[in-house]
C-alpha cells in the first residue's frame, strides 16, 4: 500500500540531462519540482575522482557507472518468429545510471541533424522517387524543422560550451568547417579541439579526394568555459577516459558540469535518488497524469501526486514507462496499427582500419569527441541514384581513447594468443587508425519495443522486448560507407587496410553504441506518432517525453544534440504555452 | 579519520536529510559534497590464494603463460600476475555474476546473437572447467595434468580448446579458453592495484602512460614518442608506492 506525499507541480522522472535542464528551467520559475532517480547521487569530486577515475577495469570493463541489469534489462530478438531472452550482460548498448544518467558517460559528439534529416521522407520521394523507400519502411518526417529547432540546438550547445568550428553562419560557408551543415546564427562557443596525427593525415587525405573534412563539434571542450547559467568548466586534457568514464577535469560538458551547481541552489527543487518510478497515475478516465508511484530503497512504495508528469529517463526505458502506465496505444507490428513501441531505431557502423608502417599516432591522448569528419556522404548530401539504398553517415578518423585492455589491435591474419600475438601487440598499437562510419538508421514495421510476456523485472513488471535486426538498406548502406572509409585510409598512407562489415544477425554481444532512438515518437498524426511536436503525449496532454525516443527514425550523427535542442523546444512550449493554459498542445 | 561519508549514509538511515517524508535520498538546497569522499578500488592484498586451489593454480599458471609468455619483451602472464588478478576477480562480486539478470527461464539453445544465457557464475566456470581440464589431460596425457604438458602440447591442446574441438568431459572447452583469455588479457593491461599488469609491463609493452590523465603536450606534438614511463592508481615504483 502506497503512502501518498504532498503535491508538486513537477514530477520528473530521470535527472540526467533532459531532466536536469527541465528542472531548473521550471524550479527557475517558482514551480515546485521534485526529480525521482533511481540511481545514486554522482558528483565530479567524490565519483569521477582524478585519483580513481582512469581506472579502466572498473569503469571500461566491469561497467561501475552503468544501470545493473539485475535492476532493468531488455529482452531482444531479431524478429518476430524468435523467442527474445533477456540481456544479461550489456554489449551493444549501455545504458546510464545515476544522477547525470548517460550525460555522464558519453562520449559528447555533439551534432545536428542536417535539415533534410527532419523531411527525409518527403525529400527522399521528391528527388528519387518512391521506389527509393525500403521495403516494409515506416519513415516519416519530424513534426518540426531545423529552421524551427535552430535556436534551441544553440542553446544547448552554449549550455555545454560545445568545441566545434561553424561551416554555415547564416547562410555564409565558412572554411574549415562543415559545409553540409544547417546554417547556424552564431559560432560555437568554444573553438575545436586539437587534433592529432591521425587527424591531420585524414584531413589532407579526404581534401584530396575532394570531400570536406573539419574538427567535429565535441563536448570535451578546448578552453575554459563558463555557460548561460553561470557553471563553469575547465579545458580538455586529451586524458583518453571520456565513454564510460566519469571526467575528473570538470571538462565534459554533462548535468554535473552545465546545470546540478545551480540547479541544486533552486530552492523549491528537490532531487530524490535512488528511488524508481514504477508507473504514472492515471486518472480514471485515462486522459490525465496524477502523479507517479515509486519505491524507495528500502522497498517502501510511495505515490508522488503531481500536476505535471516529465518522463526524463533514457528513452527505451520512457517508452517503457508508458507501456506500463497505458500511457498510449502499445503498436502492435501485425495490424502496423498503435504507437508506443513503434519506429524503434538504432545507428550503424562501418568504416575501415588502416594498418601503418611507420607513425607515432599516441592513441592514448585522445577525448571522447577528438576526431576530423566528413559529412560527404551523410544523409543525401550525395547523389543516392543508382545506390539501392537510404540515408548515410558522418565519416571520422578519431581516437577516442588507448586503454589497452579493450584496446589492443593487431594486423588481421595475427594469431590471437602467444609470443607472436605479443609481438604485434607491441608493434601495433602506435600504429592503427580508423576511419568509422556513424550511421542512419531508417524504421521499420518489424523493429519495435513492446512488453515482454515472460520476464520480469524484481518489482514483478515485464521487461521490455526489443525486436530489432539491421535491415538490408542500413547493410547495404554501410558496406558502401565502408568502401569510401576504406579510400581514405588507403589515402592516409595505411599499408594495410581492413573493411568492417555488418555480418549476421545484430548481436547484443560486441559494443555497437548506445544511440537506441524511438519508441516514443514525435509527429504530427496522433495515429503513427506517441507525443506531438512538443513531445507532449497525444493521449494524456500532462505528461511529456524527452529524449531520442522521440525520433521518428535515426540520422547519420549522434543523437545527443537533437535531444538536448528537443528538450528546449519542449520547455519553450511547456513554459510559453502549457502553463498557462494546461491542455493539449495540439489538436489531434 | 571519522567523517561520514554519502555512502556511510546510504546503509545508515536517510531521514536525517528528509525532513520526515520519504526514504530513499532526498537533495536540495545545494550540492551535497563533503571533503576528500573517494570510493577507491582496495588495493588487493599479495598474500594466500582467495578462490583458486594450488591445483587450479598451476593449471591457470600454466594457460596465462601459454597466451602471453614471457620473452624477450618482457614478463609473460604468470609473472605480471594474471592468476593472482584472476583469483580476486573470482573471489569479488564479479565471481558471482553481482549485478547481473539471472532470473530464468534460461533456454538450453540461445541464439549466438543473445549473449549469455548461462546461470553459471565465473566461480562455477573455473572450477567446473578446471576440473574438466584436468580430467581430459589425465586421460589423454598418460596421467600428466595440464601444468606438466610440454609447451607443444600445451598449445596444441589450447588451441583445441580455443577452437571447440578439445572435448573436455562434461564442459565446453571453448567458454572455458574464452573466459580464462578475457580474464587474463583484462589482468595483463588492468591497473595493477588490481593484481595483475605487475610493473606495469602490459602498460610498457604498448607503451600506455597508466593514469596520468594528462597529455595537451602529446597532442601539440604529433608523430612523436611519448617519453615519460606509466604510473598507475598507486603511483610508481620509483616512487616507493606500490606494495
Amino acid at each position: 500500500m502506497s503512502r501518498r506525499l504532498p503535491r508538486k507541480a513537477v514530477v520528473i522522472v530521470g535527472l540526467g540531462w533532459t531532466g536536469s535542464i527541465m528542472a531548473y528551467e521550471l524550479a527557475k520559475t517558482g514551480l515546485d519540482v521534485v526529480a525521482i532517480e533511481r540511481g545514486p547521487w554522482r558528483d565530479t569530486a567524490s565519483d569521477f575522482n582524478i585519483g580513481t577515475a582512469a581506472d579502466e577495469l572498473r569503469y571500461g570493463i566491469r561497467l561501475d557507472l552503468f544501470l545493473r541489469t539485475k535492476q532493468e534489462t531488455i529482452t531482444a530478438r531479431n524478429n518476430m518468429s524468435q523467442t527474445a531472452l533477456p540481456i544479461r550482460r550489456w554489449g551493444a548498448f549501455l545504458p546510464g545510471n545515476g544522477v547525470g544518467g548517460a550525460g555522464v558517460h558519453w562520449n559528447g559528439q555533439t551534432w545536428r541533424f542536417l535539415p533534410d534529416d527532419f523531411r527525409i521522407r518527403s525529400h527522399m520521394i521528391e528527388r528519387y522517387g518512391e521506389k527509393i523507400m525500403p521495403a516494409d519502411n515506416t519513415i516519416q518526417d519530424w513534426p518540426v524543422s531545423y529552421d524551427e529547432l535552430e535556436s534551441s540546438y544553440d542553446r544547448f550547445e552554449y549550455l555545454a560550451g560545445i568545441s566545434g568550428k561553424a561551416g554555415n553562419l547564416r547562410g555564409q560557408i565558412q572554411p574549415g568547417g562543415n559545409p553540409f551543415e544547417g546554417a547556424r546564427m552564431r559560432e560555437f562557443p568554444t573553438p575545436p579541439l586539437k587534433q592529432g596525427y591521425a587527424q591531420d593525415l585524414f584531413t589532407k587525405a579526404a581534401a584530396e579526394k575532394g570531400l570536406h573534412p573539419f574538427p567535429r563539434p565535441s563536448a570535451n571542450i578546448s578552453t575554459a568555459y563558463t555557460n548561460p547559467y553561470g557553471c563553469s568548466m575547465a579545458p580538455c586534457t586529451y586524458c583518453g577516459f571520456c565513454e564510460r568514464f566519469g571526467c575528473a577535469n570538470y571538462s565534459k560538458s554533462t548535468p554535473q558540469t552545465c546545470v546540478l551547481p545551480v540547479l541544486m541552489r533552486e530552492p523549491t527543487f528537490e532531487a530524490r535518488t535512488e528511488c524508481e518510478v514504477t508507473k504514472v497515475n492515471l486518472s480514471a478516465d485515462g486522459k490525465r497524469a496524477t502523479g507517479v508511484t515509486y519505491v524507495d530503497r528500502n522497498g517502501e512504495e510511495w505515490e508522488q501526486p503531481a500536476d505535471l508528469v516529465l518522463l526524463c529517463a533514457y528513452g527505451l526505458f520512457n517508452v517503457r514507462m508508458m507501456l506500463l502506465s497505458g500511457i498510449g496505444k502499445p503498436y502492435d507490428p501485425n495490424r502496423n496499427e498503435g504507437v508506443v513501441g513503434r519506429n524503434y531505431a538504432y545507428q550503424c557502423g562501418g568504416g575501415a582500419t588502416g594498418y601503418f608502417e611507420d607513425a607515432k599516432f599516441n592513441p592514448f591522448a585522445a577525448a571522447g569527441s577528438l576526431g576530423a569528419a566528413a559529412d560527404d556522404y551523410n544523409s543525401d548530401n550525395f547523389d543516392h541514384g543508382g545506390l539501392g539504398f537510404v540515408g548515410g553517415g558522418s565519416m571520422t578518423c578519431a581516437y577516442t581513447n588507448g586503454r589497452p585492455i579493450a584496446y589492443h589491435p593487431v594486423p588481421p591474419g595475427t594469431p590471437n594468443w602467444g609470443s607472436k600475438w605479443k609481438r604485434a601487440v607491441r608493434d601495433t598499437y602506435q600504429r592503427v587508425a580508423n576511419v568509422g562510419v556513424q550511421g542512419s538508421v531508417m524504421s521499420y514495421r518489424g523493429c519495435y519495443l513492446d512488453l515482454d510476456p515472460t520476464y520480469k523485472d524484481p518489482l514483478g513488471r515485464p521487461l521490455m522486448r526489443m525486436t530489432f535486426d539491421y535491415q538490408d538498406n542500413e547493410r547495404k548502406m554501410s558496406a558502401w560507407m565502408s568502401e569510401r572509409s576504406n579510400e581514405v585510409v588507403k589515402a592516409m598512407g595505411a599499408k594495410q587496410t581492413q573493411m568492417s562489415r555488418l555480418n549476421g544477425p545484430w548481436s547484443v554481444v560486441p559494443y555497437q553504441t548506445t544511440h537506441n532512438t524511438g519508441g516514443a515518437v514525435m509527429g504530427s498524426n496522433p495515429k503513427t506518432s506517441a507525443v506531438n511536436r512538443y513531445l507532449q503525449s497525444w493521449d494524456v496532454p500532462n505528461v511529456f517525453v524527452m529524449g531520442a525516443s522521440a525520433f521518428p527514425q535515426n540520422a547519420g550523427y549522434n543523437p545527443t544534440g537533437t535531444v538536448g535542442a528537443l528538450t528546449y523546444w519542449a520547455l519553450d512550449a511547456i513554459v510559453g504555452q502549457y502553463l498557462k493554459n494546461p491542455g493539449a498542445l495540439v489538436q489531434a | 579519520m571519522n567523517r561520514t561519508t554519502r555512502r556511510q549514509l546510504l546503509s545508515a538511515s536517510a531521514l536525517v536529510a528528509l525532513t520526515g517524508t520519504a526514504f530513499g535520498r532526498s537533495f536540495r538546497n545545494g550540492l551535497p559534497w563533503s571533503p576528500n569522499e573517494a570510493y577507491p578500488p582496495s588495493p588487493i592484498t599479495p598474500r594466500a590464494w582467495q578462490f583458486f586451489s594450488p591445483d587450479e593454480v598451476a593449471a591457470v599458471d600454466a594457460i596465462v603463460d601459454r597466451l602471453i609468455p614471457s620473452d624477450d619483451l618482457g614478463a609473460g602472464g604468470r609473472e605480471a600476475g594474471c592468476t593472482v588478478f584472476i583469483d580476486r576477480q573470482l573471489a569479488g562480486p564479479y565471481g558471482v555474476h553481482d549485478g547481473l539478470y539471472m532470473d530464468g527461464p534460461f533456454p538450453p539453445n540461445p541464439l549466438p546473437s543473445q549473449g549469455l544465457q548461462s546461470p553459471v557464475t565465473p566461480r562455477q566456470q573455473y572450477r567446473q572447467g578446471l576440473a574438466a581440464l584436468s580430467a581430459y589431460c589425465k586421460a589423454t596425457y598418460a596421467g600428466r595434468v595440464f601444468a606438466s604438458l610440454s609447451h607443444e602440447e600445451q598449445d596444441a591442446l589450447l588451441t583445441a580448446m580455443e577452437k571447440g574441438e578439445a572435448k573436455l568431459p562434461g564442459y565446453d572447452g571453448r567458454s572455458l579458453f574464452a573466459a580464462i583469455y578475457a580474464n587474463t588479457i583484462e589482468g595483463y593491461f588492468a591497473d595493477p592495484v588490481y593484481g595483475g599488469n605487475r610493473d606495469m609491463v602490459g602498460w610498457k609493452l604498448v607503451g600506455f602512460p597508466g593514469t596520468r590523465y594528462d597529455y595537451r603536450d602529446v597532442i601539440d606534438k604529433p608523430n612523436q614518442p611519448y617519453m615519460l614511463p606509466p604510473v598507475a592508481m598507486q603511483g610508481r615504483p620509483a616512487w616507493g608506492q606500490l606494495p
